[in-house]
C-alpha cells in the first residue's frame, strides 16, 4: 500500500492497464502536454510512455470525443474518453445516451461497447453554474450504463481498472476537490475493485446514513459529530450508482430501522430518490420512521462565497437532518 | 458485394445492375409489407439512389467497415447484409438481424461489416473516425466509409469528425448522398455557401462531386478514391448528387414537393440508365429480365419467410441491454 492522492491513483491505475491491454486507449483534451489532463496528474506524462496514438490528445470536439470512442469500442478497442467535466460532458451526452447505451440492445447483442467515459463532477470553490454540477442521476436514468462515482484514491484506482475492463459503457465520475485528497492506495497492478459494492465509511446502529462520492466524506464528519452526541450513524458510501449495492443498504436498515440519503447534487429528481423510494416501497416493515433525503437546492450553483454555501451540504446539515431521523 | 477483380466491364455493371435490383425490390417490398400493416416502424427508402451504395460498396471489403443513416437498407444489402434476415427485423420477427430489437433504423450485420442504420444523422461520422482509430490501433489493414445524407451537412459533429479525420489522418471514405430533401426541407434552402463539396475542401480534404445516377461513374471514382483511403492517403469526401424519389419515409405524402417534380426525376432514375448501358454493351433483354425476376423472387422469398417467422419471446426484451447492473 502507499499514500497518494487521488489524481496519482487513478493515473497509476490507468497506466497499469495500458500496460496491460495494448487495446486500452485515452482521449481527450490536453492529455499530451505537460498539463497532463483536466485535475494535472490524471494523464501526466502518459503519453511519454504509451505515444500519441494511445494517448490522443484531441481538439475541443465533445461530440467526437465521445462518437469516436463509441466507434473504436465497437470496432474492438477499449477507450477511455474524457470529457473534463460533466458539465461539458453535457455536449456528448447524445453518443454517450443514444449510442453507447444503445448500440448493444438495438443491433440485438452483435457489438458491445466497453468504454469507459469520465466526467468530474462537483462543486470545486468558485466554479459557478457551468463548472460544478452532479449529473450522476442523469446517466443511472439510462438503461445500458453503469455509473460509479468513488470517493477515496484506492476506490477511485480499483474502480477504474474495473470499469476499463468492463465490456459495458461506463460513466466513471470523479470528484474535483477530491483529486488532491490523499488516501491508501494498493501497489498490486493486479487488484481489481468489485463494481456494485457499497463501502461502509463508519459503523453504526442508530440509523443509516447511505451517500457517495466527496458526500461519503462529509457524512463521514458528520458521524463524528453525531458520535459525540450519542448517536451512532452507519455511513455508507455507494460507490457505484448503477447498479447499487441494495444489499448492502437493506441490511444496514434492517439493523438502524432509519435512513438518510445525502447527496451533493440538486435534491429534486436526484439519485437520492430512487434510494429513498427503493427502500421505502421495500423495507417499510424495518423502517421506524420515515426516509429523509438531504440534497442541495434547486438552483444553478453560485459564485460568491455565501450564495455557493446556500448551495452545499455541510457536515452541519447533515447533523440537524440525522437528528430528525434519529428522534433525537 | 465484396470487391471483385471482373476486368470485364459489362459482366461487372450487370453485377452492379443485378444489386440495385435486389436493393429495388427490398424497398419496395418493404412499402407493401408496411402498408399491409406487417411493418410496426417507419421506413426510411432508398428508392431513386441504389448506385450510389451500390458503386461505393461494390470497392469494399467483408473486413472493411461502413456506418449508415436511417435510410440504410441499400447500403446494408450493397455491404452483403442478408435480405431475408432483413425483412424479419422489419416484421420484428426471429430471425431478424437485429434480433428484431432495432427494426428499420437499426439494421446491422457486423458479421460483413455493417455497423450499422442508425436514426441520429451525423453520429456516424463521429463513430466512424473512431472505428478507422480501432483499425489503426489493432493495425488491420481495412478503412471506414461513412454514409450521409445531405441534411447531414448542417449538424456540428459532422464538422468535428471532418477535422478529425484530417488532423488524424484516419482511413476514412465520406460519402454524401445529396438526395436534395432533407425530409419535407430542400436542404439547399437551408444551406449556405457552395455546399458540401467545398465544406470538406475547407478542411483539406480532398472532395469530389459526381451523378450519383450513374453507377458506372460511382463505381469508378468509388474505385479511386478507395484505393487512395487504404494506401494510406488519408480521409476523402465523394458528393454524390441523386433524387428522393419516395418520401422521407413511406408513409410520406409529399405535399412539399412540386408537382410533377418526382416524374421528371424518375426518368433519371439509376436503374434504368444502367440498363440502357448494358443494353448499348453486349447485355440482351432477356438477360435483364432474368436477373430483375431473380431479385423479385429472392425478396418474395425473403417476405414469405418473415411472414412464417415467429415473433421473438416478449422477454427477450430483457437481453443484451448490460451485464452489470443488467435489469432484474
Amino acid at each position: 500500500m502507499s499514500e497518494m492522492n487521488q489524481g496519482d491513483a487513478v493515473r497509476i491505475g490507468l497506466a497499469e492497464e495500458m500496460r496491460r491491454d495494448p487495446l486500452v486507449w485515452a482521449l481527450g483534451e490536453d492529455l499530451s502536454t505537460a498539463h497532463g489532463g483536466t485535475s494535472g496528474s490524471q494523464y501526466y506524462q502518459l503519453i511519454d510512455e504509451f505515444g500519441p496514438k494511445r494517448i490522443v490528445n484531441t481538439p475541443i470536439s465533445e461530440n467526437t470525443i465521445m462518437g469516436a470512442a463509441v466507434g473504436a469500442a465497437v470496432a474492438g478497442t477499449r477507450p477511455v474518453a474524457d470529457l473534463r467535466m460533466a458539465d461539458f460532458a453535457m455536449c456528448a451526452v447524445d453518443e454517450l445516451v443514444n449510442q453507447a447505451a444503445k448500440i448493444r440492445y438495438m443491433f440485438g447483442g452483435q457489438a458491445r461497447v466497453p468504454l469507459v467515459v469520465r466526467q468530474m463532477i462537483g462543486a470545486r470553490k468558485g466554479g459557478a453554474a457551468q463548472h460544478s454540477q452532479s449529473t450522476e442521476a442523469w446517466y443511472v436514468h439510462t438503461p445500458g450504463l453503469v455509473v460509479i462515482a468513488p470517493a477515496t484514491p484506492g476506490d477511485a484506482k480499483g474502480l477504474l481498472k474495473a470499469a476499463i475492463r468492463c465490456d459495458d459503457p461506463v460513466v466513471f465520475m470523479e470528484h474535483k476537490e477530491l483529486m488532491a485528497a490523499t488516501g491508501e492506495v494498493t501497489d498490486d497492478p493486479e487488484a481489481v475493485m468489485p463494481i456494485g459494492k457499497a463501502r461502509i465509511v463508519n459503523e453504526g446502529s442508530d440509523l443509516t446514513i447511505v451517500t457517495w462520492s466527496k458526500m461519503a466524506l462529509i457524512a463521514a464528519e458528520a458521524a463524528e459529530l453525531l458520535a459525540a452526541d450519542g448517536i451512532n450513524a452507519e455511513v455508507i458510501d455507494l460507490r457505484s450508482l448503477w447498479p447499487w449495492d441494495k444489499d448492502a443498504v437493506y441490511t444496514s436498515v434492517a439493523k438502524t430501522g432509519r435512513l438518510l440519503v445525502a447527496q451533493e447534487a440538486v435534491q429534486v429528481g436526484g439519485f437520492g430518490a430512487e434510494v429513498a423510494a427503493d427502500v421505502a416501497e421495500n423495507m417499510s416493515d424495518a423502517l421506524k420512521t420515515h426516509v429523509r433525503r438531504i440534497g442541495a437546492p434547486r438552483i444553478p450553483v453560485p459564485y460568491a462565497e455565501p450564495m455557493e454555501a446556500e448551495y452545499r451540504i455541510t457536515a452541519e446539515h447533515i447533523v440537524a437532518k440525522a437528528k430528525e431521523v434519529a428522534g433525537a | 458485394m465484396a470487391e471483385e477483380t471482373i476486368t470485364n466491364k459489362p459482366a461487372r455493371v450487370f453485377e452492379l445492375y443485378k444489386t440495385m435490383s435486389l436493393i429495388r425490390a427490398f424497398e419496395e417490398a418493404a412499402e407493401v409489407a408496411y402498408d399491409a400493416g406487417f411493418v410496426n416502424g417507419s421506413i426510411h427508402q432508398y428508392i431513386g439512389e441504389e448506385a450510389i451504395g451500390t458503386g461505393v460498396c461494390s470497392n469494399l471489403r467483408d473486413t472493411d467497415y461502413i456506418l449508415s443513416n436511417h435510410r440504410g437498407h441499400g447500403h446494408a444489402i450493397a455491404k452483403g447484409a442478408n435480405p431475408e434476415a432483413m425483412m424479419k427485423e422489419l416484421f420484428g420477427r426471429v430471425g431478424g438481424t437485429s434480433g428484431a430489437k432495432g427494426g428499420s433504423m437499426h439494421i446491422a450485420d457486423f458479421s460483413v461489416g455493417m455497423l450499422g442504420a442508425n436514426g441520429i444523422l451525423a453520429d456516424g461520422t463521429t463513430m466512424g473516425v473512431g472505428a478507422a482509430q480501432a483499425l489503426v490501433l489493432r493495425g488491420v489493414d481495412a478503412i471506414v466509409t461513412v454514409f450521409v445524407g445531405d441534411g447531414t451537412t448542417n449538424r456540428g459533429p459532422f464538422y468535428e469528425a471532418l477535422n478529425w479525420s484530417m488532423i488524424y489522418e484516419l482511413p476514412v471514405l465520406f460519402v454524401c448522398e445529396n438526395n436534395t430533401y432533407a425530409s419535407s426541407t430542400v436542404t439547399r434552402s437551408v444551406t449556405a455557401g457552395a455546399g458540401p463539396v467545398a465544406r470538406a475542401e475547407a478542411f483539406g480534404m480532398p472532395a469530389f462531386d459526381i451523378d450519383g445516377n450513374d453507377v458506372l461513374a460511382v463505381d469508378e471514382l468509388a474505385a479511386d478514391l478507395i484505393s487512395r483511403v487504404r494506401g494510406g492517403g488519408g480521409p476523402h469526401f465523394l458528393h454524390a448528387r441523386t433524387y428522393r424519389i419516395k418520401g422521407h419515409i413511406s408513409r410520406d405524402k409529399m405535399l412539399y414537393r412540386p408537382e410533377g417534380e418526382t416524374e421528371e426525376r424518375w426518368k433519371g432514375e439509376p436503374i434504368g440508365r444502367c440498363a440502357a448501358w448494358l443494353l448499348d454493351n453486349g447485355i440482351g433483354q432477356d438477360e435483364l429480365d432474368e436477373a430483375t425476376s431473380s431479385a423479385e423472387k429472392q425478396i418474395a422469398d425473403a417476405v414469405e419467410a418473415a411472414h412464417a417467422a415467429p415473433f421473438p419471446d416478449a422477454k427477450l426484451a430483457f437481453a443484451d441491454v448490460q451485464d452489470i447492473g443488467a435489469p432484474q
